[in-house]
């Protein structure tokens, strides 16, 4: 039997050797969120040589590999800090842009009846407000019946880009949940249940009466949790809406920011989703093989100027035009190997 | 009563019998050893790799790593208490559960069943050691747990005082996220292993000596017990250590049902957290060197757990051979 | 008040009892399980499943082909098969000579508790340590990284297996053997790993069983790969990556799959478990 194994491993050996590195091809790992979008593009880009092989590994795993120089890019739904950046000697530009909406299981609550503000939602991931019925909820809520259930949060387990933003989003709100919870990838919460991922977020407020938890939009929409509505910095309240995380992108000061450190939290606009973030895909600003170099970001430029339609499909936001132009901008000036540019 | 099965002949004396193909005794020994040395070498390099990865944190906290519940990535303080009270309930209760099972199958298989059908139940029961372990979590989040909340979890909790003592047990949101629902799905990932090897030891007993007992009129119970179960002994630790292991370094499917907390389970029917699922949950995206590094060393401080076990279980079992 | 015999015959049937209860039981827990498999699974398998490679989801595009998981099919059973050579060959000749040779000595206890604790090590942990033994210095994935990070997982339970098996073999087919003047290594080979055929491949099965559905040690090894690859020195992928990603992502499309590819793992398991045994049993009746 063992012989039989050899041999077989042997000729599996000896096939691998004689048929690799044929193309062309680019490694890139990172954050999950926007794997499916990455993939879809990389699956067209085909036709032009380059292969694209891009993992989904959570965005510290990104971030973590290109540090390493393990991967031709890294990607992650946390910007880093401008310091990071530098130490590192890498450069961070977003590609599709996402929203994160609370879902909530309440009896005789439909989809987007509930109106809460970002305090209102920190004081309930607080454990301050208790019950569903409570004065605090309920006086932004004239016209909804709201019983008297224990309310139970549910939270993402996982490190994740998507704690980062909703953390984010509640310390911007309440200094109490700045000062007691934090904004991170990984935070203490209060109480509460965890679910692994999205779906495990998911399932458990599908399966608690009175919960409320926190899932990328795309989650809420397929699994049908009715979603509750987060009003916006005018105390307008939008609705969780493609067009609505377009308009929070659209306002943001990206040309004034920190080596394109931009949250698009509970940004201005009266159609603008408060809780909305981008994804970023991360290189190395001094690149020893210009091919690679190029190669990235002639991936990227292709994805810029022909991947919104596939973006839309699965239900990602593009970039502003001028967004992704003032990108193009930066590449010229900001990654180099060899010392000259490698775009364009 | 004890068999000792493990004497070797001395290689020496044979040697000078047949001096030809006895050059080769120690190449092959060579050659077995250096396989030893270097499982040795790599599971070696695995922990002292883990150690020093964790060093950092042992260094900040101290001994309050073990005994804080703190876990705050935020501000940067580290206390693994909860996952390791986690670890500890939920390796013990999936043992618990799959043990008995195990050697009830086991027995079941080698002593009661016709040929012709354990055959094929053997297959399938270790068949379902081969599911990845995602589906085993998934299986459990859909399936079980709503399960569980809904026809055991309600009706105990409405049954129950919560202010009894039993109530202590029961107590916790009834969404059947919690340490007894990670346990069950552990016990049913342990068994297959352990039914297995069971089964396997058990068919290592020398058939004369089940018959002698048979012979002097014990019953079957009296001779598993006393006769079979003696046998085994020494093998059946290392069942124990395989199930046991792999209860305690499971992380993807327990990640979806324990419902992932980091603070002392009150009860329970509380959720909680394990070593393995809070280093499965937390690892991929831990971006800061002291998160990381109060990551490896809480899988450090796992492997102290493993080692005090496994050294407890090596007493118990020595003292009792050589009595 | 019963007599003696009585109440050994009522113990007698409360035990037999009960282990025909835990096979119920185990069993009807084990069906329920494959059961969701093939009900979830089975509407995925198709020819496509094994002919077409992953592919993103086909949302809201009715012109998209289908992916299957032909390039994961080929990378897991790349990884697996260069994973269990070495953990065979290694576990089994380090089983042999802790049951054999060494075992009594402090050496050998080492070997044997360093083994038993690395047991439970949770597999994410080897997947690091191999990132830093051999993806870090490499700078890149490889399925080689991948397959020595699984072989770090089965290694242990082979030789645990091995140890166990090999040390309930009865002394009496080692004398006989040595009586006749068979060298000891002649011995070791001929006659205990033969008659412990049957224990050895149960090891061999359930070490193959355990680590063909890990993902946590391949995410930091083999990486995965969208395409089609047969370079044991490139990212390449695997069947539970893809069955971890597909399963947590929001297309229905990509669930399926999921699901799909957990049922041919259960099935592969089980066909080379079986095929394992009719091999095993083959020398004997010549």
């Amino acid at each position: 039997m063992f012989k039989k194994l050899a041999v077989a491993l042997a000729a599996t050996l000896c096939a691998g050797v004689a048929v690799a590195a044929v193309a062309e091809t680019l490694t890139g790992a990172g954050a999950t969120f926007p794997q499916p979008v990455y993939q879809k593009w990389a699956e067209a880009y085909k036709a032009t040589g380059t292969g694209i092989n891009y993992q989904g590994i959570g965005s510290g795993g990104g971030i973590k590999q290109i540090e390493a120089g393990t991967v031709d890019f890294g990607a992650s739904d946390k910007p880093l800090h401008g310091s990071d950046l530098t130490a590192n000697g890498l450069y961070q530009f977003p590609t599709v842009i996402g929203g994160i909406v609370p879902a909530v299981n309440i009896p005789g609550v439909g989809n987007e009846q509930l109106k809460l503000t970002g305090p209102v939602l920190a004081e309930i991931y607080l454990g301050n407000i208790k019950v569903w019925n409570d004065s605090r909820i309920a006086r932004l809520n004239p016209g909804l019946r709201l019983p008297a259930i224990p309310i139970t949060t549910v939270h993402r387990s996982d490190g994740s880009g998507t704690n980062f933003l909703f953390t984010s989003y509640l310390s911007g709100l309440s200094p109490q949940f700045a000062h007691t919870v934090g904004a991170s990838d990984s935070v203490q919460w209060p109480g509460g249940l965890g679910g692994k991922g999205n779906p495990g977020v998911a399932a458990f407020v599908q399966k608690t009466v009175g919960s409320i938890g926190y899932v990328e939009y795309i989650y809420a929409r397929a699994n049908h949790i009715p979603a509750t509505l987060v009003a916006s910095r005018q105390g307008t309240y939008p609705k969780p809406t493609a067009a609505n995380f377009a308009a929070a992108a659209a306002g943001a000061n990206w040309a004034g920011s920190d080596h394109n450190f931009v949250l698009l939290l509970n940004q201005p606009g009266a159609n603008s989703w408060p809780i909305t973030g981008a994804t970023f895909i991360l290189v190395h600003k001094n690149q020893t093989n210009a091919a690679t170099c190029r190669a990235v970001l002639k991936f990227f430029d292709w994805a810029y100027k022909n991947g919104d339609g596939a973006a839309a499909q699965l239900d990602y936001v593009p970039l502003p035009l001028a967004l992704k132009n003032q990108v193009r901008h930066q590449w010229t000036t900001e990654v180099h190997a060899g010392g000259r540019p490698c775009f364009p | 009563m004890t068999i000792e099965t493990t004497q070797t002949p001395e290689p020496a004396r044979m040697s000078r019998r047949i001096p030809m193909g006895a050059a080769f005794n120690p190449i092959f020994r060579w050659v077995c050893a250096s396989a030893a040395t270097l499982l040795l070498a790599s599971l070696g390099w695995v922990m002292v790799s883990l150690f020093i990865g964790g060093l950092p944190a042992f260094r900040k906290f101290g001994f309050s790593f073990i005994t804080n519940v703190t876990w705050n990535p935020v501000t940067e303080v580290y206390g693994g208490a909860g996952p390791i009270v986690g670890t500890l309930i939920t390796a013990a209760l999936s043992l618990a559960f799959a043990l008995p099972v195990a050697i009830g199958i086991a027995v079941f298989l080698v002593e009661f069943c016709p040929r012709r059908i354990a055959r094929p139940i053997a297959v399938v029961v270790e068949l379902l050691a081969g599911i990845p372990s995602i589906v085993y979590g998934m299986w459990g989040l859909f399936v079980f747990a709503p399960f569980f909340a809904k026809y055991v979890q309600l009706p105990l909790m409405l049954s129950i005082p919560p202010d009894s003592w039993l109530g202590k047990f029961t107590q916790g949101v009834p969404n059947g996220a919690n340490i007894f629902t990670a346990s069950v799905i552990l016990a049913i990932m342990i068994l297959p292993y352990m039914a297995a090897v069971f089964r396997e030891l058990f068919l290592t007993v020398p058939p004369h000596l089940r018959e002698s007992s048979f012979a002097l009129g014990a019953t079957p119970l009296e001779t598993i017990t006393k006769v079979v179960m003696p046998f085994v002994s020494r093998g059946s630790i290392g069942v124990i250590m395989l199930g046991l292991g792999r209860a305690l370094g499971e992380t993807m499917a327990v990640t979806f049902v324990i419902g992932n907390t980091h603070a002392f389970p009150k009860s329970l029917f509380d959720s909680g957290s394990t070593i393995a699922s809070t280093i499965a949950n937390e690892f991929a995206e831990a971006t800061g060197a002291m998160h990381t590094s109060a990551l490896l060393a809480l899988g450090f401080v796992l492997f102290v757990i493993t080692f005090t076990v496994l050294a407890i279980a090596r007493g118990l079992l020595s003292s009792q051979r050589y009595q | 008040m019963f007599s003696r015999v009585a109440r050994r015959k009522f113990y007698n049937t409360v035990f037999v009892g009960f282990c025909v209860l835990a096979t119920v039981v185990a069993i009807g827990a084990l069906t329920l399980i494959l059961w969701s498999l093939l009900h979830k699974g089975l509407a995925g398998v198709d020819a496509n499943l094994f002919l077409a490679d992953t592919k993103s989801s086909c949302q809201g595009d009715s012109s998209c082909a289908p992916g299957g998981l032909r390039n994961a099919f080929i990378g897991s059973a790349m990884m697996l098969a260069i994973a269990m050579f070495i953990a065979l060959a290694v576990g089994i000749l380090a089983g042999t000579w802790l049951s054999e040779f060494g075992g009594e000595t402090p050496y050998g206890h080492a070997i044997r508790f360093l083994n038993d604790v690395l047991l439970s090590a949770p597999s994410i942990l080897i997947g690091v340590a191999v990132w830093e033994l051999l993806v870090v210095p490499f700078h890149g994935y490889s399925a080689m990284a991948g397959a020595v990070a699984l072989a770090f997982l089965a290694a242990p339970v082979v030789t645990r297996t091995t140890e166990d098996i090999l040390a309930m073999q009865s002394s009496a087919l080692r004398e006989a053997g040595s009586a006749l003047g068979t060298p000891q290594w002649i011995v070791v080979r001929k006659i205990v790993w033969k008659a412990a055929g049957g224990g050895l491949l149960t090891g061999g099965l359930l070490a193959f069983a355990r680590i063909s559905g890990e993902t946590a040690p391949l995410l930091f090894t083999s990486l995965g790969n969208n395409l089609f690859s047969l370079d044991p020195f490139a990212p390449i992928a695997s069947l539970p990556k893809v069955i971890y990603d597909n399963a947590l992502s929001p297309y229905d499309d990509l669930v399926q799959i999921a699901w799909a590819g957990a049922l041919v793992i259960a099935v592969v398991v089980l066909a080379i478990n079986i095929l394992g045994r009719i091999l095993a049993r083959e020398p004997k009746r010549s």
